[in-house]
């Protein structure tokens, strides 16, 4: 089983689309012959350093998948639109791939901006959405959402675990400095980080906010200030070009040796970096997908997983890759689970929506639970990075552990709200050494 | 203001310090937008692409050459060798297949053509390079630091970026500028720019000197680029922030002037790194500032030449 | 041609129905490709008098946010269009009693600064409009009428439809009038206007107000549509999209915005679905060949094609 197919025959489909009325919501829930998914990613742009990759991982599934039979019987097919065109063109494409190219469910986005666009569209569309990969908090936030599911952690567990770890392991600090990507994950996460600082350990100065436009290529002024101001710590949640540029511009002028780094995303960019990555410093994954973790619940299956990948594209996966099987995996699982509530029959759409509420599916490495808000519950691993002779780039050491529950607003509370009301006792209390 | 200054003074020298090496940068690549629009007469949007070509291939070939055993010191060489390249190559390649044919047109469709180009080029890239992060440090590392002493403390800068970018700047100018006045060949590029009906009129060969111009133009943006390429990590989307900011210092500028595209260079690089010591969020629109204030002041821009109303 | 070309705008808007009412996702697609061909409508009046704004893009961010914030208090499409217009010739009167003293590069730089600065803008104020998040903005009632969503978006493609049949009846009445010839007077010799006591900078000013409205009024028909607002719609690449449809569609008649911006999202759409990581290089491959072997664009083609001359 192949997932290419001419160029011809996609032309095709398209122009026989603009002629054909398109009458496929209605249909009763037959068996379809092809399970076709519309993913959403960066195909161009700063952000195709995630794209790229998970599309990559999104392929290899599916013929992973189709090889062994497909979901529920029915071979998978992915259909990859590019985000990078912009919010107004993807939100076309969104109804495009439902209403023309036929798909049975959405996986998007990368950008929160795209997400925050097209998740109403699962509704108007009646369509399930799974969020592969954005982390803004506002979607479930701010509204209810029966078909959109986000089968991965979020923003506010992606900063929060890495900011116990580091009240944990560096208790003295008092001053800290941001330097963020100006865009809303940079903004937020900075908000987020800002406001449970202020509830865990009140009185920590800050002493320099940045946010240098996003897709900068020099950081050598921040950094200068940087270098002059001695910040404790320096949080960042920059990622892809920007991180590895900022980490080797401070290196080359020994910032690191001044300053704490605290790198929620830096997982992705530890490949490109190498060596050039200093140690000691704290690192997340967005996750809990370490290539060294230590425990994962099915070994086999994260070797498995891990070694596919790099046979295949030469280089390991990175959280994209992870978040995009996440959603493939929740997937497999919510359809069979319909079939079998369905004893062998075809899901609706809205009987598929149905199986993903309070679904609990298992990954290579633990379980994620969505909970009824439509959120995925991810643990989190922090660590501080570290060589070891495993590996030719830098992984985390002294690894902690955040149960997702732990470090995320409970459903219907504002992650503000919430982080307001934290004490430093959980300091202590969160997470576990692994 | 006196005691600002007091409170201040030492990070302003640090401002001065990150400024200049940002302002080399952005006068390279800017001096040769300016050089291209002012003989030709086109806004090359496609510089940018060249820009990030340069880049790209400054990265490769001295990966390629370090995986080779070609010996550190050699890295800087290589940068400067491999934008020559990329400049003699892509250069005339889109002056005589492209431009060529679209000389009689319109300004805009021109511009278009570029633009186009630049279109095509953003996935050539991609499909060259991938979309993964590239980045060669050799020639940055290679200097090492020097420690600035700063209020008791002291800051370590790149050597690299201190003195090679802005030296490089420097020279660039003072060899344009005598290239430009004391050669036959720049004469001639000056004579263009200046009145193109007249020069051609007294039998200079425009074409010539336009795929001279154009060829040397996108030297100086591959140049950009690869002195870029030893602290920058290169992504799919470099050359589309850099064409913006060059258009802003051309049209700043004057056409065609090169101390024109020093002095704008230097006024955007120090105001933005004084902007991130004082006022961060400024940053982004301090180059259109200057810009705007400049041309409220001289509407030709900060050196250029009011042009003869002709009836 | 001008005879025949009431008859296409029929044919073209018969065949945009038929295909909106063929195909659901296609209705989204033209409904932005009218609103697109309206905001292009201005850069075509200011190609008239020979100037090329690189900034248009600001007046259809400033339409679509208008859009954005004023549809929690104002919700209703109906007053929206308008104030979105009116608002953004607002802003067009006060930025063009600037940039209209300028011409050729200088003004289509300035046009570029001045989008630049309000996409920063949209990006840094982040607690005012959510960044590059974007503004989601809700189906609201047309005219007192609460719609469902099909109805609802048939209501707007029915606008949009309408709009450019009057705006762009509007737009050939206005470059047949005195005022739109004094504006081709300012491209071949505008000396020669004020030596007849036109004033040029009026003549140009009350052309750039008119295509700051139309920008912002096809800005406000993309948010009613996409129905989510980013700062990119501001960024200097979507400027370049503009002019980018002009051309592609050709200067020569007030048909040609709407040719072009279908033919853009045609294009842009069947690039992306059939090649997702190639699109722009498709995209600017079609420009270049166009504007290559069929000067006069789209509705240069078209007028060959009925035997008559395209301008």
């Amino acid at each position: 089983m192949t997932d290419t197919f001419s160029r011809r025959e996609v032309l095709a489909a398209g122009f026989g689309a603009v002629m054909l009325p398109a009458t496929l919501s209605a249909q009763p829930a037959a068996r379809p012959a092809e399970f076709k998914i519309g993913v959403t990613t960066f195909l161009s742009g700063p952000a195709s350093v995630f794209g790229v990759p998970s599309r990559r991982a999104c392929e290899m599934l599916v013929d992973q998948i189709n090889a062994a039979g497909g979901i529920a019987g029915v071979p998978v097919r992915p259909i990859f639109v590019d985000e990078g065109p912009g919010t107004d063109h993807l939100v076309g494409e969104i109804r495009r791939l439902v209403q023309s190219e036929g798909v049975h469910a959405l996986f998007q986005s990368i950008s929160s901006g795209s997400c925050l666009a097209c998740t109403p569209l699962s509704r108007e569309l009646s369509k399930v959405n799974l969020l592969w990969d954005c982390g803004t908090q506002r979607i479930f936030e701010e509204g209810r959402w029966d078909y959109a599911f986000r089968t991965q952690g979020y923003a506010t567990p992606e900063v929060l675990a890495p900011l116990l770890y580091l009240l944990r392991t560096k208790p003295d600090i008092r001053t800290v400095a941001v330097i963020n990507q100006d865009y809303a994950w940079g903004r937020d996460s900075w908000e987020i980080w800002k406001t449970a600082m202020d509830a865990l350990k009140p009185g920590v100065r800050v002493v320099a906010e940045m946010f240098p436009r996003f897709g900068s290529t020099d950081f050598s002024t921040e950094i200068t200030r940087l270098l002059a101001l001695r910040p404790d710590v320096v949080y960042s949640t920059s990622w892809g070009g920007e991180l590895v540029t900022f980490i080797r511009q401070a290196t080359e002028r020994r910032l690191h040796e001044r300053t704490t780094f605290v790198l929620p995303v830096a997982e992705a960019s530890l490949q490109i970096l190498g060596r050039s990555m200093p140690e000691g410093h704290i690192i997340g994954a967005r996750g809990d997908h370490w290539n060294n973790h230590p425990a994962p619940r099915d070994p086999a299956a994260f070797n498995a997983f891990v070694n596919a990948y790099r046979q295949r594209f030469n280089e390991y996966p990175i959280y994209p890759c992870h978040h995009m099987a996440q959603a493939v995996w929740a997937l497999k699982a919510a359809v069979e689970k319909a079939v079998a509530a369905k004893s062998g029959g075809w899901p609706s759409d809205a009987e598929l929506a149905a199986a993903f509420r309070g679904l609990t599916f298992p990954t290579p490495t633990s379980t994620i639970t969505l909970r009824e808000d439509g959120q995925g519950l991810e643990d989190q691993i922090v660590g501080t990075s570290s060589f070891n002779p495993n590996f030719p780039f830098a992984v985390p050491k002294d690894m902690r552990l955040y149960p997702a529950a732990q470090v995320s607003a409970p459903v219907g509370q504002k992650s503000t709200d919430w982080l307001k009301t934290l004490t430093p006792a959980l300091i202590q209390s969160a997470g576990q050494s692994i | 203001m006196a005691d600002w200054f007091q409170d201040n003074g030492l990070l302003l020298g640090l401002a001065l310090l990150d400024g200049l090496s940002s302002a080399g940068l952005i006068f390279l690549v800017a001096v040769g937008l300016n050089l291209v629009f002012g003989v030709l007469r086109i806004v090359n949007v496609a510089h940018g692409s060249l820009y990030a070509i340069g880049a790209y291939s400054a990265a490769s070939i001295g990966l390629f050459a370090a995986s080779l055993g070609v010996p550190a010191w050699a890295s800087l060489p290589i940068l400067l060798l491999s934008a020559a390249l990329v400049g003699a190559i892509v250069g005339p390649l889109i002056e005589r297949f492209l431009l060529r044919r679209i000389y009689a047109q319109e300004e805009v469709v021109q511009l278009l053509v570029t633009f186009a180009l630049f279109m095509i080029l953003e996935d050539v890239q991609k499909l060259v390079w991938g979309v993964q992060p590239i980045h060669h440090d050799q020639a940055m590392k290679l200097l090492g630091t020097i420690d600035v002493p700063f209020a008791g403390d002291f800051i370590p800068f790149t050597n690299y970026q201190l003195f090679v970018l802005p030296g490089i700047a420097v020279v660039t100018l003072v060899g344009l500028a005598w290239f430009l006045r004391r050669t036959l060949t720049g004469r001639v590029i000056v004579a263009v720019t200046t009145d193109r009906e007249a020069a051609t009129a007294m039998g200079i060969d425009a074409s010539k000197i336009f795929l001279l111009t154009f060829t040397f133009g996108s030297m100086l943006a591959a140049l950009g680029g690869a002195l870029s390429s030893p602290t920058a990590a290169l992504v799919p989307g470099i050359g589309a922030q850099t064409i913006v900011l060059s258009f802003a210092v051309v049209a700043t500028a004057g056409l065609g002037q090169i101390e024109g595209a020093a002095l704008t260079s230097l006024m955007m690089g120090l105001g933005r790194s004084i902007a991130v010591y004082f006022e961060p969020e400024l940053e982004v629109v301090v180059p259109y500032i200057i810009m705007v204030l400049v041309l409220l002041v001289r509407p030709q821009g900060l050196f250029g030449v009011t042009e003869t109303r002709r009836v | 041609m001008k005879r025949i070309e009431p008859f296409l705008a029929l044919a073209l808007a018969g065949a945009i129905i038929a295909a909106a009412v063929a195909a659901p996702w296609l209705r989204f697609v033209l409904t932005i490709a009218l609103a697109k061909g309206i905001a292009v409508m201005g850069i075509l009046l200011l190609l008239r008098a020979g100037q090329v704004s690189f900034g248009h893009a600001l007046y259809i961010a400033f339409g679509a946010y208008t859009v954005a914030f004023l549809a929690p208090r104002v919700g209703d499409a109906a007053v929206l269009l308008p104030l979105a217009a009116i608002g953004a010739g607002a802003l067009g009167l006060l930025i063009g009693l600037f940039v209209t003293r300028y011409r050729q590069i200088f003004f289509g730089m300035l046009n570029l600064a001045m989008s630049m600065v309000f996409y920063s803008l949209l990006e840094k104020l982040y607690a005012l409009t959510k960044g590059s998040d974007g503004i989601r903005v809700e189906i609201m009632p047309v005219a007192g009428q609460a719609l469902d969503r099909i109805a609802y978006e048939w209501t707007i493609f029915g606008i949009a439809l309408a709009l450019a049949f009057a705006l762009a009846l509007l737009l050939r009445l206005y470059l047949a009038s005195p005022m739109g010839e004094a504006l081709a007077g300012i491209k071949t010799r505008e000396t020669r206007l004020e030596f007849m006591g036109v004033p040029a900078r009026g003549v140009l000013l009350s052309a750039y107000v008119l295509s700051a409205m139309v920008g912002g009024l096809g800005g406000a028909l993309i948010a009613l549509t996409s129905r989510h607002v980013t700062p990119l719609l501001a960024y200097w690449t979507s400027s370049g999209e503009l002019v980018f449809i002009a051309i592609l569609g050709g200067a020569g008649g007030v048909l040609g915005p709407f040719m072009g911006a279908i033919a853009y999202e045609l294009i842009r759409v069947y690039a992306a679905a059939s090649f997702a990581d190639a699109w722009q290089m498709i995209l600017g491959a079609a420009l270049l060949l166009v504007i290559l072997f069929a000067p006069g664009g789209l509705w240069g083609m078209a007028a060959r094609a009925v035997g008559g001359r395209g301008r």
